[in-house]
């Protein structure tokens, strides 16, 4: 993965996201597959975040790679390289300066414990000098990321929880070194060591669960077509950047290509793949004179669009100015333990200057002083709070993934417990998103293998529907002949000679045309016409979930932009308020103004309509069905067809809140203890070690009560 | 004191032993993919390809 690109200058990388990869034959499959490829060295799958390295030969494209890709079945999308390689290094620095740590602490605090036990004189002084051997270099090397971010604080004429640590551990290394020096008795090394120790135990758990959840969700705002074959005047083509493209152009767009601009289709009939926008994987048919939008793909045959609106204008481009803008409020959250920080940190410098000043009044000399202001900073050192929120949130969001919730970091954890409106969006939130049987389908037991065999002919979503609920019932195919497929309009067959049809009502029977529900009619010949009414459903225990969050003393709304009679039988038959017609910006526009009157929102929608909306939020989900624009903007993804999860997520974010709140109290309760000790000039190193692990892994023991939490 | 002398030494550099073999796996790259490596052992066709 991380081999030099060393063989050839030739050799070019590109990496791919196959989010379809689910078990070890398809590493088999992917990587063997790809090396047999044309111009393929070498290709590596990882598992874990879903992605293929490929090293290649520069004769061929990203283009020829995605086609081996399909080939091998599997739907590939290019991946940046630069994007979260930044997060990867974060992690490694973390993880590699953590092993230091963990290195040093357990050699020093080995000597420590023979010089508490009584070593002295030259074997003491032998101890405290390999003690400051392996201390220093650790501290240089494994402070770092404390330091900086401290440095980085002040200079902007902030403080944040990193000051304090790095005044105390490198007050605390620098006084060690000195008592050793002048053969004194007192050596923090271990104090030092063990505490950066901790802190950046609780540093890594919170980077790991941030890389966790970006693997998980991997996939990324896919970046719409770079650009597109313009038709010239003359008859000739030419390739022009997106930027280029105006209105009224005509645009090529082939096989597998996504559209540049948003346009109207002039000649071709075509499938379109419009997952990135509305989140439904079905393929959409498009024919002459169909809408098609930027950024979706074009899957079945080449068309000519007349473009409409290209590059900043387009649909997408304007839903991404949108959720920027709503976003900025967001990123001004500030996480708890920065806010406990802005409490703790000054009062932290306070005391310890003033138990230096004290002693130097009380005439100890500046060394005992010093020494004691030391003590003071150590122990009050914020090595349990560093671990109390941490170790709480990815212990929760473990059982929350568990449970099939995903979440993309801790802060996402905190804002959900501070929610207390909910807004739902209604199609494919409340609702199911795709189309089921309005009641049992109105099918003789002779028709369903005929009616089973056509729908499983045909790509339609209501066909797909139809074949679903067949198979699931157990039905065979009957075997048919002379299968034919009308374009948007349905398919029709022979079965013993007999003319079988199953499509557009109005196709099959012109008097079924009046019916106003959604479906498709089924008819053979010699028998009536039969209609399959289709329905989208409310998600099978949607009632049940918003009950739940109702007693969790939350207020409800639906938020929808569909029209106003199928929004209010929803709201009707789940008992919420719910508002429809609203464009996008309505429903930010919406969510602010609820946020202005102080009440914290949670958004749960799924479609790129709903983007703005779920950034705007204070927090925000989306179902596993959901866009890729909805997934990228939500604090969280969650699976299945249940909507139970959104209360399991807000109860647990509660829980998790409550326990961070209780381990900064214990956490406070031992510095209340141990502090006015190591005013008094009583805190020897041993006493220092014993009080800090002890305070860690009481907020660790702590946290693991959130095992459970999803329930 | 004779015996502080060797056993010091040896605790230490078993410590960086192990120390130095993390740093080296991780450079390597095995921790990047935890969930791929429990799956490949089920891979029956070993090649070069998924050995490394």
């Amino acid at each position: 993965m991380n081999a030099p690109i060393s063989h050839s200058k030739l050799t070019s990388h590109s990496e791919f996201v196959v989010p379809g990869m689910r078990c070890a034959g398809c590493i088999a499959k992917i990587e063997d597959g790809l090396a047999q490829a044309p111009g393929v060295r070498k290709a590596r799958v990882n598992f874990s975040t879903r992605r293929v390295a490929v090293d290649h030969e520069p004769t061929i494209d990203i283009a020829d790679l995605r086609a081996a890709l399909a080939d091998l079945g599997f739907n590939a999308e290019p991946a940046g390289l630069t994007g979260d390689l930044a997060d990867r290094t974060e992690s490694r620095r973390l993880l590699k300066a953590l092993a230091v740590a963990g290195f040093a602490s357990m050699n020093v605090m080995l000597l420590s414990v023979s010089v508490w036990s009584g070593a002295d004189g030259a074997t003491r002084q032998m101890f405290h000098w390999l003690s400051a051997m392996i201390a220093i270099p650790t501290v240089a090397y494994a402070g770092r990321p404390f330091f900086q971010s401290a440095w980085s604080a002040l200079r902007k004429g902030r403080t944040n929880m990193d000051v304090p640590i790095s005044i105390g551990v490198g007050l605390a290394t620098l006084m060690s070194l000195y008592e050793t020096v002048i053969n004194g008795p007192h050596a923090y090394f271990d104090g030092a060591v063990s505490l950066l120790f901790f802190l950046l135990a609780g540093r890594v758990l919170d980077q790991l669960m941030r890389d966790r959840a970006r693997d998980g969700a991997a996939v990324l705002l896919r970046q719409t077509a770079p650009g597109g074959m313009i038709r010239q005047p003359g008859g000739s083509t030419l390739w022009m950047p997106a930027r280029a493209i105006a209105a009224g152009m005509d645009l090529i767009v082939s096989v597998g290509e996504r559209f540049a601009a948003d346009g109207r289709i002039t000649d071709g009939n075509s499938r379109v793949d419009r997952s990135l926008v509305t989140g439904e994987s079905a393929l959409e048919p498009v024919a002459s004179g169909s809408l098609v939008l930027a950024g979706t793909m074009n899957v079945e045959a080449p068309v000519t669009v007349s473009v409409t609106a290209a590059g900043p204008d387009t649909a997408i481009a304007g839903m991404a100015r949108l959720m920027e803008a709503a976003g900025q409020g967001r990123s001004r959250y500030v996480r708890i333990a920065d806010r406990a920080a802005r409490l703790y940190a000054p009062a932290v410098h306070t005391l310890a200057l003033a138990s230096f000043i004290g002693w130097m009044i009380a005439g100890v000399g500046w060394h005992q002083a010093l020494l004691i202001a030391t003590a003071v900073l150590i122990i009050t050192c914020p090595c349990a709070l560093g671990l109390a929120v941490p170790v709480a949130q990815v212990v929760a969001a473990g059982s929350l993934m568990r449970r099939g919730i995903l979440i993309k970091d801790g802060s996402a954890l905190e804002r959900l417990a501070e929610a207390d409106t909910a807004c739902f969006d209604k199609t494919g939130t409340l609702t199911l998103g795709r189309p089921a049987p309005d009641g049992a389908l109105p099918l003789t037991d002779a028709d369903k293998p005929v009616a089973l065999a056509l729908a499983q002919a045909s790509r339609h979503p209501i066909s797909a529907a139809v074949a679903r609920v067949l198979e699931s019932e157990g039905i065979r195919p009957a075997t048919m002949s002379d299968m034919r497929e009308t374009a948007g309009q349905g398919m029709e067959g022979y079965v013993d000679g007999r003319r079988a049809r199953l499509g557009r009502p109005g196709w099959i029977d012109s008097a079924l045309d009046a019916d106003p529900r959604p479906g498709a009619a089924f008819a053979i010949d010699g028998q009536p016409a039969v209609m399959l009414s289709f329905a989208d459903p409310l998600r099978p225990d949607a009632e049940a979930a918003l009950a739940r969050l109702t007693g969790m003393g939350m207020s409800l709304e639906a938020l929808s932009g569909d029209r106003a009679d199928p929004v209010a039988a929803i709201a009707h038959a789940l008992h919420i308020p719910a508002r429809a017609a609203l464009t996008p910006a309505d429903k930010v526009t919406a969510i602010e103004e609820l946020q202005h009157k102080g009440h914290h929102v949670l958004m749960v929608g799924d479609g790129l309509n709903d983007g703005p909306a779920l950034a705007a939020g204070h927090v925000s989900m989306a179902p596993a069905s959901a866009s890729d624009v909805g997934q990228t903007a939500a604090d969280m993804v969650f699976l299945g067809d249940s909507l139970l999860p959104v209360p399991i997520a807000v109860a647990a974010s509660r829980r998790t809140l409550r326990v961070v709140r209780q381990n900064f109290l214990l956490a406070i309760g031992y510095n209340v203890l141990a502090v006015p000790l190591a005013l008094m000039g009583m805190v020897t190193p041993l006493v220092a070690a014993i009080a800090m692990s002890t305070s860690s892994i009481l907020v660790v023991a702590n946290a693991l009560r959130l095992r459970s939490c999803a329930r | 004191m004779n015996g502080l002398a060797i056993l010091i030494p040896i605790a230490l550099s078993l410590g960086l032993a192990g120390l130095a073999a993390f740093m080296w796996s991780m450079a390597d790259g095995q921790f990047d993919d935890l969930d791929g490596s429990s799956m490949r052992i089920l891979i029956d066709a070993e090649d070069e390809n998924s050995i490394h």
